[in-house]
């Protein structure tokens, strides 16, 4: 099984993951050997197959159009890293 | 060259719902920040999503009240991207699977018809809003979580007239269906316009930009009437245009740059494994099928074809829907709906505002409205004593030949009695007679009115013009 | 008589419904013991004494008017994985991005243990976010395995396993997305239930793969797992993956012979690198259950050798995208940047561990543009393909026995290097989840030398754990493995 290449720090910068130098090297090595594990998938015909996205065969499940009521502003926000006037600060949103 | 535009639009709608799209907190504008909120739409750990049963309902209606069929296996899948206002960092929304696919938009358009085929129309969730300040930005969740409906039209839209009238349209069937308010002052509608421009004639399409972010149907129109000549003006010069993604500014009336499409995201879709998939059974649709409501530009066309009513009359009863439907009842029962027409948009109406009445408190039925009109045609009152019987009819219910018989308003057509009045009037203003027949016209208005008064109202206008006149010529 | 920490929770909850003893004493017997021994097994990450001691009093109090008889686990102190919410208590999934963190609300299963009476308390170890096989790649510590201190005790739910092997608690919950209640069950010496997926509600457990993930007991006997089934299982209106199944009465569903029962034997479970004492055992348990009148069955599950692949594809998947709301806005540890890109990658480089970013950039990678449907949708037709092995086999036989890993505990740093062979610990177990089937563990024997616990390993049809737990129950009854108490 040859290892695959990635580009980690491509893929880190979706995931939005601040990696060292050192991490992207080891992830690097290592995510290539697991690809090059996964790869044996490779080998089933799937062809016929329609893929599973859940284990249940369960459909329609909705709720009623109800207002059931929130959280108090202070619960809300008791686990903001920071806050003020009601809202969760962030830095500076630029795009 | 010539040059044409190819533009298609995707708009964001807020379903009408008591409650937001996988919680229980209010679907509500306005409220203090972050009030509507709970440990699901805040995406705190361990939560999970329940799909709000009458979004979806709002959802397939909207498919058939654009033309569009309700599909047969629905989806949610996650739409990843990290953004302060998205509280999980992805976005639930149907990808490959919506919920409605297909369908048109009909319009009028400068004269003529337009109209735009839409792709499909898919439910999803609104994310919350952001407040920027000096050094920081706030986040609102209060509108996380709030059913979003996005209607993608496909790119055959030409001109930015075509997309203005377009979105109206949408927006009067959206709002005429009960799917939501359509409330732009409140942000419920939001657009990306996708514009592309190539030599007419040519089948490829041009580089597709995108405007994000619209949200005002003028401020769709502006951006176009910005957009197109930009690109046209790049392309005639045999510049080349690249996609990207471009931001309209109000304030200087252009587009600028956002980002480009090595910036593009990359959103890494997949099946939301916390929500199982919509498969509607027949009786399901069948009961979607039965919400749906005749389309306003159906019900103008209708009405000026069915009752040769001109097309401010047909959109006002576009616009209110039961006053129209008064109207066809009385309509039905008369023989000038045109005349019920004035008298349900004038009188009608204006008398239900002063007295804060509602239709269905309406002491007459509507065939009296048309037995009223049928008196005044056929001679029998006169248009002033109409007035009268119609107060009386609106406080009593009484029927307006009852009313008639009762206070003896029976027009009158007896030229002898006519012609005593008009002699009275003259001999009472032989300055009004001088004048007119010096060649002031207005002077017999004067004079009608004179008899008018001496006859209580009773006497026949017409006669009253033709013996004032035969006696003042003579 | 055994102390009280050391009673089943059955026997527990029987003790105090006959006033033999209270709930105070038995929460106190747990904390006095977590006091003597926690410090070398390190299963706590914390607990909130004072909490569970009102609990334990308000338990009483129940008792006293007469609850006892519909409140099944009155009294009954059982402690808590660190990934479900408890409402006012820390959440922290072993986590430093957590680091703080309390929870506004309880979970579904929290709720029905507190109307089934039990006393819910403390914050049990883990691999952060339930990503390990070993307690490892907790970022506070590695939890001990109670047979051996030198040892892991199997993961991710490590901590939950050990507590209730060292006597720290009657039982507890735990979570299961490839194996992390049956490994650790397994390496602990302990019984350990995976409900079918829909069984449980997930509402309140942190999300690590979706439709993976199930929430079940750790036990010292089969009864109990029972117990505490029927106690949390049901549709739940705000899990929309619960399954309106109804629920059978468990604890009655374990009475009689198991005789013409059919067990089928995987043959593509035989393989090397299998530990020859682990064969051994489970050879001799399915002979046990032979002689208990079961019939044994040669069977064929022909896509097993792909299940690891297939997992860790589908998990880190779901994960990379459940995990991408620890970004420091709402909750949890902030390390601060200049704009909120920065924020984000700052705060979760610093607040996730290794093994937690290796997932989340396998996962991101999988489903980034232009690889979904090489890695992601192939996976998920593999898995359909599980599924419909497990299915097909459940035509013929009523459940199907293996080992729940191919060796027992192993030393402390011993895999934490390589992770492939980490992810290869759990490949007896990876399956059931995948085909979302119930399965157990119970204890089949020990390691000779060092003397450490061996797992059986019982799969069952979905929604099919009256059977499951049946066959288990039957098995434990026969052996001498029950009761067995590490060398604490």
């Amino acid at each position: 099984m040859a290892a695959v290449e990635i580009d980690v720090n491509y893929v880190a910068h979706l995931a939005r993951l601040s990696l060292t130098p050192e991490e992207t090297q080891r992830v690097s090595t290592q995510l290539g050997n697991i690809l090059a594990f996964i790869d044996k998938l490779s080998e089933v015909d799937v062809s016929k197959v329609e893929p599973t996205a859940h284990a249940v065969p369960l459909v329609n499940v909705t709720r009623p159009d109800v207002v059931t009521g929130s959280l108090p502003t202070a619960e809300a926000l008791r686990n903001a890293p920071t806050k003020a006037n009601g809202l969760f600060v962030v830095p500076k949103i630029v795009e | 060259m010539e040059y044409e535009a190819v533009i298609g639009l995707e708009t964001h709608v807020q379903l009408k719902t008591l409650s937001k799209m996988w919680c229980g907190c209010a679907n509500e504008f306005g409220a203090e920040p972050n009030t509507n909120v709970c440990p699901i739409c805040l995406g705190m750990p361990g939560v999970l999503p329940v799909a709000n049963e009458e979004a979806l309902r709002l959802t397939a209606l909207t498919g058939l009240l654009l033309n569009g069929r309700i599909t047969p296996f629905a989806k949610f899948d996650r739409k990843n991207y990290f953004y302060p206002d998205a509280s999980k960092n992805y976005q639930v929304t149907q990808y490959d699977q919506p919920s409605t696919l297909g369908g048109f938009v009909e319009f009028e358009l400068n004269g003529g018809m337009g109209r735009v085929e839409i792709t499909r129309a898919h439910l999803e969730e609104d994310v919350g809003k952001s407040t920027h300040f000096d050094r920081f930005s706030g986040v609102d969740f209060n509108r996380a979580g709030v059913p979003l409906l996005e209607i993608v039209s496909e790119p055959v839209i030409t001109s930015p007239d075509m997309a203005y009238e377009y979105l109206n349209a949408l927006k009067e069937i959206l709002v005429y269906g009960g799917i939501s308010d359509c409330d732009m002052e409140k942000g419920m509608v939001r657009c990306d316009v996708n514009i592309s421009v190539r030599p007419v004639g040519q089948k490829e399409l041009g580089a597709k930009i995108e405007i994000k972010n619209m949200n005002s149907f003028s401020g769709v129109r502006h951006a176009l009437e910005y957009e197109i000549p930009r690109q046209i003006g790049v392309v005639s010069k045999g510049g080349k245009l690249s996609q990207e993604t471009r931001r309209w500014d109000d304030v200087t009336g252009m587009t600028e740059t956002m980002r480009s499409k090595e910036q593009a995201h990359d959103y890494r879709y997949f099946p939301e494994p916390d929500l199982m998939p919509f498969v509607p059974d027949e009786p399901y649709i069948a009961s979607i099928k039965a919400c749906v409501v005749e389309l306003p530009l159906a019900r103008k066309q209708r009405f000026m074809r069915d009752y040769q009513l001109p097309a401010s009359d047909a959109q006002t009863f576009v616009w209110d829907v039961p006053l129209g439907g008064y109207f066809e009842s009385a309509a039905k029962a008369s023989k000038s709906p045109k005349a019920v027409a004035n008298w349900v948009i004038n009188n009608l109406r204006a008398r239900l505002t002063e007295t804060k009445t509602t239709l269905a408190e309406i002491k007459f039925p509507p065939a009296a409205l048309a037995e009223l009109i049928d008196l005044v045609d056929s001679g029998k009152i006169s248009s002033r004593i109409a007035q009268d019987v119609f107060a009386e009819m609106f406080n009593t219910g009484e029927a307006p030949a009852v009313i008639v018989q009762k206070k003896g308003l029976l027009q009158v057509s007896d030229t002898g009695a006519i012609e005593k009045f008009c002699d009275e009037a003259i001999a009472a203003n032989p300055k009004s007679a001088e004048d007119f027949r010096a060649g002031k016209v207005a002077a017999l208005n004067f004079l009608k009115g004179q008899v008018m008064k001496l006859s209580k109202g009773k006497a026949n206008t017409n006669l009253i013009g033709e013996i004032l006149e035969k006696k003042l010529k003579a | 008589m055994s102390t009280l920490n050391q009673l089943t929770a059955g026997e527990l909850a029987r003790a105090i419904r006959r006033k033999e003893a209270s709930a105070r004493q038995a929460t106190e017997a747990c904390l006095n013991r977590i006091r003597q021994i926690d410090g070398q097994v390190k299963a706590f990450l914390s607990y909130d004494e004072a909490d569970a001691l009102a609990q334990a009093d308000a338990a009483d109090r129940a008792v006293a008017a007469g609850e006892a008889a519909h409140r099944p686990l009155l009294g009954v102190p059982i402690a808590i994985k660190d990934v479900l919410a408890v409402r006012n208590q820390p959440l922290g999934c072993a986590s430093k991005i957590l680091e703080g963190y309390i929870s506004p609300f309880d979970a579904t299963v929290i709720t029905r243990l507190r109307e089934a009476g039990a006393i819910v308390f403390g914050r049990l170890n883990m691999d952060e976010f339930a990503m390990g096989s070993s307690t490892e790649n907790s970022a506070y510590f590695t939890t001990r395995n109670p047979w051996d201190l030198e040892r892991i005790p199997g993961g991710s739910s490590g901590g939950s396993a050990a507590a209730v092997a060292a006597d720290e608690c009657s039982a507890s919950i735990g979570s299961d997305t490839g194996g992390s209640i049956r490994q650790p069950a397994a390496l602990c010496g302990c019984v350990g239930l995976k409900p079918t997926y829909g069984r449980v509600s997930r509402y309140g457990l942190v999300a690590f793969a979706s439709s993976l993930d199930q929430i079940g007991s750790f036990t010292k006997d089969v009864s109990d797992s029972a117990l505490l089934l029927k106690a949390i299982s049901g549709v739940d209106p705000k899990d929309s993956t619960s399954v309106p199944e109804s629920v059978p009465d468990y604890a009655k569903a374990l009475e009689g012979s198991i005789k013409g029962m059919r067990i089928g034997l995987p043959k593509e479970y035989m393989i090397d690198g299998m530990h020859p004492e682990v064969s051994a055992a489970v050879k001799a348990a399915v002979d046990q259950l032979q002689k208990l009148g079961a019939d044994i069955v040669e069977i064929s599950l022909p896509h097993t050798d792909y299940a690891a692949a297939c997992y860790y594809i589908i998990a880190p998947a779901e994960a990379s995208a459940n995990l991408a709301r620890f970004d420091g806005v709402r909750y949890g540890k902030r390390v601060d940047g200049a704009d909120p890109i920065e924020m984000y990658s700052r705060t979760r480089g610093a607040g996730f561990g290794p093994e937690v970013k290796r997932r989340i950039i396998l996962g991101t990678y999988v489903l980034s543009s232009g690889y979904y449907d090489a890695f992601y949708l192939r996976a998920q037709k593999v898995r359909t393909l599980i599924r419909q092995d497990f299915l097909n086999a459940f035509e013929k036989v009523d459940a199907i026995v293996t080992p729940t890993t191919p060796t027992a505990a192993f030393k402390a740093g011993e895999k934490s290097n390589d992770p492939l062979q980490m992810y290869l610990s759990d490949i007896f177990t990876i399956s059931c989840n995948l085909a979302g089937i119930c399965g157990i563990s119970v204890p089949c024997g020990f390691l000779k030398e060092p003397k450490l616990p061996l797992g059986l390993q019982i799969l069952g049809k979905p929604f099919g754990e009256a059977a499951l737990l049946k066959l288990a129950h039957a098995y434990e009854q026969s052996s001498p493995w029950r009761g067995q108490k590490p060398p604490l």
